[in-house]
């Protein structure tokens, strides 16, 4: 993992002596809540229904057990007894008072955290691969490459104010567990000749005007990578729409101007940018990489013991091959049926923190499905782990199971939604909570938004639910056919919404179709590919 | 009003004018820019003009911020003023990109200024003022 040295140290140290002169300046009236409101974004402060909310930044969802229980600690002192993991790979607290912020700050500034860029239109958190370091298909560790961009991209005074929000991805398998392409920019690092560089693509995004990133650049050398992201963003801080914030993500610009002119403007750019000599040398990359360097495994690779039924189903479902030979990565789910997902308590987190301790060489992820990684674990110690996640309700063996739902907050929290999300998301669970109907049914990617801004990624599920708010009534839209992995596409609109119990049922019967149409291992997403909308669209308006 | 100035050669005196005025005539040495203004346009010219206005009509609108870094890029020298709705909490951004002259619409409190622009003493990235980025510091 990185560690801050003093350079690193100072600038969140600084920063929250910053917001506490900015909150002072806000409390003394020397700020309206129009010049306030920027400032307080860029440390992730939200003014929401209820409360105030702090997104706090996991950088690319990577943590040791120190900061794990630093994020309890903060739901325990602060707010109430939990936390809120988020599609990216950050966490939330919903019930945060103002003047406690800088005071939060503080503390996590001594546990090298931050809250710096998680909200506001600047570049956001970078946001990676959850196995990273793990992974068995992976070109090389993304997450130095990560840390490299998080570096660059905190207080770029270029580019803080942009025409709206800027996310990056970073990923380095073929396999696509991060939704790179739904990201404003997503990097694909890839070797070419011997020498690693990054695939390029820009202009993805979900919201309103959902669009897949297309390649703007099949190859950037990594000691270019910065002067060419620099180069991408400039295009966009001059030429982004600014006169309608509906328009103005970056895909809204590269949609309006086309791929090949903007790979143009970059490319002019790129060459003017280039001669500045703001690329790091590859000794920086390689200094934050010795970080990142591979664990002292030393575990014999030993199967371990399926007797134990619950433990055995565990193992198939969330329990997945690891680079070593020796040890697995363990996913644990934060679905469990009927609750809220990605909420944990500051308890869960706790024993979440000391099992990596124990387990997985101090070491945790954030996953953009709202989960958490174990992403070293010997073999050995497998059971261990799942007896403590058993009695901690954490083994819920649902991943990538219809259960395993992304949600957003909805209208129990968000000012912004339109329809609530976490009601769904429980009914839904519930209905399925048979665990040998949900493992018959297979991988099923199931994505709820409470509003058409997409937090909650419905258009990138195989089933994605959207709230929208129809005549005062909340009314739920189902999508099909979405993908956020390396099969990335957009979910198309079904037909007339249903109200909350009305989705229920048409989501079952749309299982039952699939059930009745499949072929072979063909998922659901697959089936409704080769068939079309056709029949589920009879079983469910029929 | 200029209300910050980071020089310490004389304040220019001529108006400012639009840079389609400026570039139908001139012989002005002052020229300002509207966030819509390609300031790239300014480049031919940049040795006689002493002084380049960059007007930010709403603080949150970032174009100025570009158009900066691309005119001191280009080695302009004179003076860039950040004019409009300037907040205290933009001018260490501003200086970064290659602002030196601040004249904001509301009066702004000097002291906070000063507290924002000695917040930090390093920077994670190169721009276009003379902060040596902490990389550059790291590897010599």
């Amino acid at each position: 993992m990185y560690k801050y040295d003093n350079y690193d140290q100072a600038m969140v140290d600084a920063r929250v002596a910053e917001f506490r002169d900015q909150i002072n300046r806000r409390i003394a009236g020397e700020m309206t809540e129009d010049q306030f409101k920027p400032l307080r974004l860029m440390n992730g402060l939200y003014l929401q229904l209820h409360a105030y909310m702090l997104r706090v930044a996991i950088p690319y969802g990577t943590l040791d057990s120190r900061q794990m229980r630093m994020l309890a600690h903060i739901a325990r002192k602060y707010d109430r007894d939990y936390g809120h993991f988020t599609t990216r790979q950050n966490i939330q607290y919903n019930w945060i008072k103002l003047e406690d912020c800088a005071d939060i700050l503080e503390e996590l500034a001594t546990v090298e955290m931050h809250a710096i860029q998680t909200s506001g239109n600047c570049i956001r958190n970078i946001s990676s691969d959850q196995y990273a370091g793990a992974a068995a298909d992976e070109v090389t560790d993304p997450r130095p490459w990560a840390e490299l961009l998080r570096q660059w991209s905190t207080f770029h005074p270029e580019f803080s104010y942009l025409p709206r929000k800027f996310k990056i991805a970073v990923i380095a398998s073929s396999e696509d567990r991060a939704a790179m392409r739904l990201h404003d920019i997503g990097l694909e690092l890839v070797r070419q000749d011997g020498e690693l560089g990054a695939r390029v693509f820009v202009g993805g995004g979900m919201g309103r005007t959902p669009m897949i990133a297309p390649e703007i650049n099949p190859f950037v050398k990594a000691d270019d990578l910065l002067s060419y992201l620099e180069a991408c963003l400039r295009v966009y801080n001059r030429y982004g729409r600014r006169d309608n914030m509906y328009k103005a993500r970056i895909k809204i610009l590269i949609h309006e101007i086309g791929a090949d002119e903007y790979r143009r403007q970059v490319a002019e750019e790129f060459a003017h940018v280039k001669t500045l000599g703001i690329d790091p040398p590859l000794a920086e990359l390689e200094r934050i990489s010795a970080f990142f360097a591979p664990p002292a495994y030393d575990a014999a690779n030993v199967e371990p013991d399926r007797n134990d039924l619950d433990f055995a189903l565990w193992l198939d479902q969330n329990v997945k091959p690891h680079k070593q030979a020796g040890y697995a990565i363990v996913n644990i789910s934060l679905k469990p049926i009927g609750g809220i997902p990605g909420d944990a308590t500051s308890k869960q987190i706790d024993i979440m923190a000391d099992l990596a301790e124990k387990y997985s060489f101090d070491e945790l992820r954030v996953t953009h499905a709202q989960n958490i990684v174990l992403p070293y674990v010997a073999k050995r110690d497998l059971y261990a782990v799942w007896q403590a996640l058993r009695d901690a309700e954490l083994a819920d063996a649902n991943l990538d199971l219809i259960s395993d739902i992304i949600a957003c907050p909805g209208l129990d929290y968000c000012s912004l939604a339109n329809a609530r999300s976490i009601p769904v998301a429980q009914k839904i669970a519930t209905r399925f909570a048979d665990m040998d109907r949900q493992r018959d049914l297979g991988e099923l990617k199931l994505k709820i938004s409470g509003c058409i801004n997409a937090c909650g990624h419905h258009h990138a599920g195989h089933i994605g639910i959207l709230g929208v708010d129809k005549k005062g009534v909340e009314n739920y839209q189902l999508t099909f056919g979405g993908s956020g992995a390396e099969d990335v596409s957009i979910g198309k609109i079904i037909g007339p919404g249903f109200d909350e119990d009305g989705v229920v049922d048409a989501v079952e019967k749309a299982t039952e179709v699939y059930k009745a149409l499949r072929q072979g291992d063909e998922r659901f997403v697959d089936t409704y590919r080769r068939v079309g909308l056709e029949p589920f669209k009879e079983a469910i308006y029929g | 009003m200029v209300e910050f100035r980071y020089r310490t050669d004389e304040v220019t005196e001529q108006p400012s004018v639009t840079l389609d005025a400026f570039l139908d005539q001139s012989n002005a040495t002052a020229v300002r820019l509207e966030p819509d203004d390609d300031a790239r346009a300014l480049i031919p010219f940049l040795d006689r003009l002493t002084l380049i206005e960059v007007a930010f009509p709403k603080f949150r609108d970032g174009r100025g911020y570009s158009a900066a870094r691309i005119l001191r890029e280009a080695g302009y020298q004179g003076e860039l003023r950040a004019q409009g709705d300037v907040l205290v909490d933009q001018i260490a951004y501003m200086r970064r990109c290659g602002f030196d002259s601040f004249a904001p619409e509301a009066s702004l409190n000097p002291e906070a200024v000063a507290r924002a622009l000695a917040n930090y003493d390093h920077a994670y990235q190169g721009a276009a003022d003379s902060v040596v980025p902490i990389w550059k510091l790291r590897h010599g």
